[in-house]
């Protein structure tokens, strides 16, 4: 009788301890956005949030905060990243998924994964000994080989682990039968993967590709490393619009990591404000893949 | 006709391509590291704490102590409210879909959610603000395995639910049906016959947090030296690699520092390789 | 037409044999399928039914380990020779479970043809309204082509299946359990319409069920598998000749439920 009660304890206390620890993400989600918000508040009140993401203008020495530059940053090794990478990736996924030999695909796979084991400052060193003296081959005024393009490459290959393997999984997951179905009709298999494979497995694509995204954009080490760091709004530096990323820039991630550490006050308030921004956005990036999620269910 | 099978050719070769030059990637960067990191590598890189200095002379003892101390601390950290979180989702959930229990359920699952996207800029910048400022913890191990542990808590919920959903449901029917509670049941018979998933889970933890710069560069601080607490501060040897290349140029160096890294990655997941092969093995 | 040619037309095997890695599914299968005509396939389950039906069409081969021996023909020539994609747009195939892509009903039945290169728009309407018409389902989408074929029920999937199959000319349509996955009332509609399609296509059909086989065939043959897990035909005839006087006593014991 007292076992019995002593056993329905235990139980009752394991199954609220339990509840609690599966709430512990939701407290630490909270605390990070009231420690973050509450510290970039002096920031957004004294400059205001508009001034701050509208102005390019980074000097922390004379009080200017405006973040442009670094959002701008950003967005366009994001983008690099995404142009060279992403088609890789996914001729990856269909290779492996569709086309090579499980033999081949067997080898394949755990060299592409061994790439996401990678130390990100692995890859910025990588960068820094390999990629940059290539960039700095190209002639053009001002190129010292640190800016986006270097940094676009070592992103490129940093989120081609994740959207190769979940593009892949994306693809394998597609019914047997569509694919039976199509071949019957005389398809070939490559209008097979096409026409009906990778229509329908466009939602695990698309989500494969956002995540990549959300990734790049939260990269930091690596970032810092081989960019540049100088907080100016990437421009182009000759008649050709693609030198552009031939430009120092400075990412929000390494806006935050590089100042941090001996910043006071508004300024150090202002780097918590570029971290609120980048929340937001890895935010946006993540609902905007959920929602496309379900639109491509339908 | 023709037409549509050359069309398959030419697209074919492209996805060849494709394949082959992820492989290459992967081959080159691990090889160009280990190509020009191996030579620097000997005992004493091992057994020597780095000198500080403009050429990053000395080896990197401490920094190995100090990325041992700090997967430990951290893994004590995040283990028991993963794991617990896992448990609750896979085993305890069920029942509670509609209930008040159930909306804390969603809750707590958006929360997992939310935190697996934030950057790891965010959790450094938070510890920074929570743990190294406002708590007064300094930059320490203390603080930066706190941070730490919020990246990998929703890696380990992950792999451990997965682990725990693939026991199969007769374990737990079996218990059940012998007079044995819930909790009875999840401990005694679940969790142990998920343990080598949630070990595979534990070990990427524990990668990642190796492998983690960021976090650790605005909470460790960068100190070179051995640390003696979990009050002290240092330098773990991903920060090693990213302190020798920015502020010493000492790319040899660095490059010896990231092939132990690298070396210790692939060991890595070979390991987990080797536990999931044996866990499908035996499934099958 | 003398007699040589009518047995060339339609499909034939002869001493045909197949085998996954080192075990013998079917075993030297002779068979001569009448042309314009339904010819049911029944047999205890295993006995390799559904792998003789995809041997018409090749798509074992997309199974590893999979060789053969003997030959398939269809109209006389040998489909091992024949180039696979030509041959599948010969050899139409209506699966068990219906599988329309997650594309529109229009999508779905004009897949086919914009392969076989069909590329003017009004030219693929005419083929679609064609072929949903022969499918027996035009009048239940013709307003509203566009929504997905996912969301049409079991038994119209399955007619949008058979639409998607003749949409490509086919001579030959093969149907793997069409009915399986089906409430009765739509099995009757799909049976009502083989009987209508039977007129332009020969039609071969493999099913567990025997008063299905019963009823809307007109030959039947019967598979078994022997001591070594190998299937073997047993008995073909006409549908009323296997189910009234079969000749082999182990055909009887199957019809009359004595085991399987």
């Amino acid at each position: 009788m007292t076992f019995g009660t002593k056993r329905a304890g235990t139980q009752k206390i394991m199954r609220t301890v339990l509840l609690v620890s599966a709430l512990t993400s939701v407290l630490i989600v909270v605390l990070i956005f009231v420690f973050t918000v509450g510290r970039a508040a002096p920031a957004f009140h004294e400059i205001g949030i508009w001034k701050m993401v509208s102005d390019t203008t980074w000097r922390p020495g004379s009080g200017e905060f405006g973040i442009l530059a670094m959002i701008a940053g950003s967005g366009i090794v994001t983008l690099g990243a995404v142009l060279l990478g992403v088609p890789l990736a996914l001729g990856s996924a269909v290779f492996l998924a569709e086309i090579a030999p499980e033999w081949i695909a067997g080898a394949v796979r755990p060299s592409i994964e061994l790439l996401a084991g990678i130390p990100s400052v692995v890859y910025g060193l990588f960068g820094m000994a390999v990629i940059v003296p290539v960039v700095r081959t190209i002639p053009a005024p001002g190129n010292a080989g640190y800016g986006v393009l270097s940094a676009s490459v070592v992103l490129a290959v940093m989120i081609l682990p994740t959207v190769t393997s979940i593009s892949e999984l994306a693809i394998r997951s597609v019914p047997a039968e569509y694919r039976e179905g199509s071949l019957a009709l005389g398809a070939t298999k490559w209008e097979t993967v096409r026409r009906v494979l990778i229509p329908a497995a466009k939602p695990g694509i698309v989500s494969a590709v956002i995540l990549g995204l959300g990734r790049a954009l939260g990269e930091t080490v690596a970032m810092i490393m081989v960019i540049g760091n100088s907080a100016i709004l990437p421009a182009a530096s000759t008649g050709n619009p693609l030198s552009i990323f031939l430009s120092r820039a400075r990412t929000l991630t390494g806006n935050i990591a590089v100042e941090i550490s001996y910043a006071t006050g508004v300024h150090e308030s202002a780097l918590f404000a570029t971290g609120v921004v980048l929340f937001v956005l890895i935010m946006l990036i993540n609902s905007l893949a959920a929602l496309l999620l379900k639109k491509g269910v339908r | 006709m023709n037409r549509r099978k050359l069309s398959q050719n030419a697209a074919f070769s492209l996805f060849w391509a494709a394949g082959i030059m992820s492989v290459l990637i992967m081959a080159v960067v691990v090889g160009y590291v280990l190509v020009k990191g191996l030579p620097g590598i000997s005992f004493d890189f091992f057994t020597t704490s780095p000198r500080g200095g403009l050429s990053g002379e000395g080896g990197i003892y401490s920094t190995i102590v100090t990325t041992f101390y700090l997967v430990v601390v951290t893994l004590a950290f995040a283990i028991p409210p993963g794991v617990g979180a896992a448990v609750y989702f896979s085993e305890y959930s069920g029942s509670t879909v509609g209930s008040l229990t159930g909306k804390l359920v969603d809750l707590a699952r958006f929360g997992v959610d939310t935190l697996a996207g934030v950057p790891s800029i965010v959790f450094g910048l938070f510890g920074y603000a929570v743990f190294v400022t406002a708590m007064d913890l300094g930059f320490s191990i203390l603080s930066a395995s706190m941070a730490g542990a919020c990246l990998i808590i929703p890696v380990i919920i992950r792999t451990t639910e997965d682990a725990l959903k693939s026991v199969p449901s007769g374990y737990r029917e079996g218990s059940l049906a012998l007079g044995a509670n819930r909790w009875e049941t999840t401990w005694k018979v679940v969790l142990p016959a998920a343990f080598r998933g949630i070990s595979t889970g534990i070990l990427l933890s524990a990668g990642r947090i190796v492998s983690e710069t960021a976090i650790f560069f605005v909470t460790l601080g960068g100190s070179y030296r051995v640390p003696h607490s979990l009050m002290s501060g240092g330098r773990t040897m991903a920060l090693h690699v990213y302190y020798l290349a920015m502020e010493t140029r000492a790319f040899d160096r660095a490059m010896s520092t990231a092939a132990v890294l690298v070396g210790l990655v692939v060991v890595m997941n070979l390991g987990i390789n080797t536990i999931t092969g044996r866990i499908t093995g035996k499934q099958r | 037409m003398n007699k040589l040619e009518t047995e060339a037309k339609g499909m034939s095997t002869q001493n045909y044999s197949l085998f996954y890695g080192g075990f013998k599914a079917l075993n030297r299968i002779s068979i001569q399928i009448p042309s314009n005509r339904i010819t049911a396939f029944i047999g205890p389950s295993g006995c390799g039914k559904s792998s003789f039906l995809r041997s018409f069409n090749r798509m074992n081969d997309l199974i590893p380990g999979v060789t053969t021996e003997g030959k398939v023909c269809i109209d006389g020539r040998n489909v091992a020779d024949e180039d696979v994609v030509q041959l599948r747009k010969k050899v139409g195939m209506v699966f068990q479970r219906p599988n329309p892509f997650p594309k529109s009903v229009f999508e779905n039945v004009a897949y086919g043809p914009k392969l076989h290169g069909v590329k003017n728009r009004s030219d693929l309407a005419v083929v679609v309204e064609k072929s949903l018409k022969r499918a027996a389902l035009w009048n239940e989408v013709k307003d509203d082509l566009h929504k997905s074929g996912m969301s049409l029920s079991g038994g119209q999937q399955q007619r949008l299946c058979i639409a998607r199959a003749i949409a490509v000319e086919p001579e030959v349509i093969l149907m793997d359990e069409p009915a399986s996955a089906l409430d009765p009332v739509a099995t009757l509609k799909i049976e009502e319409l083989m009987n209508e399609l039977k007129a332009n296509y020969t039609i071969a059909i493999v099913t567990h069920n025997m008063q299905q086989a019963a009823r809307v065939s007109d030959y039947t043959a019967f598979m078994l598998t022997d001591e070594n897990r190998a299937g073997n035909l047993i008995e073909f005839g006409t549908t009323k000749q296997i189910f009234t006087t079969p000749s082999d006593t182990r055909t009887e014991d199957y019809i009359t439920g004595r085991f399987g």
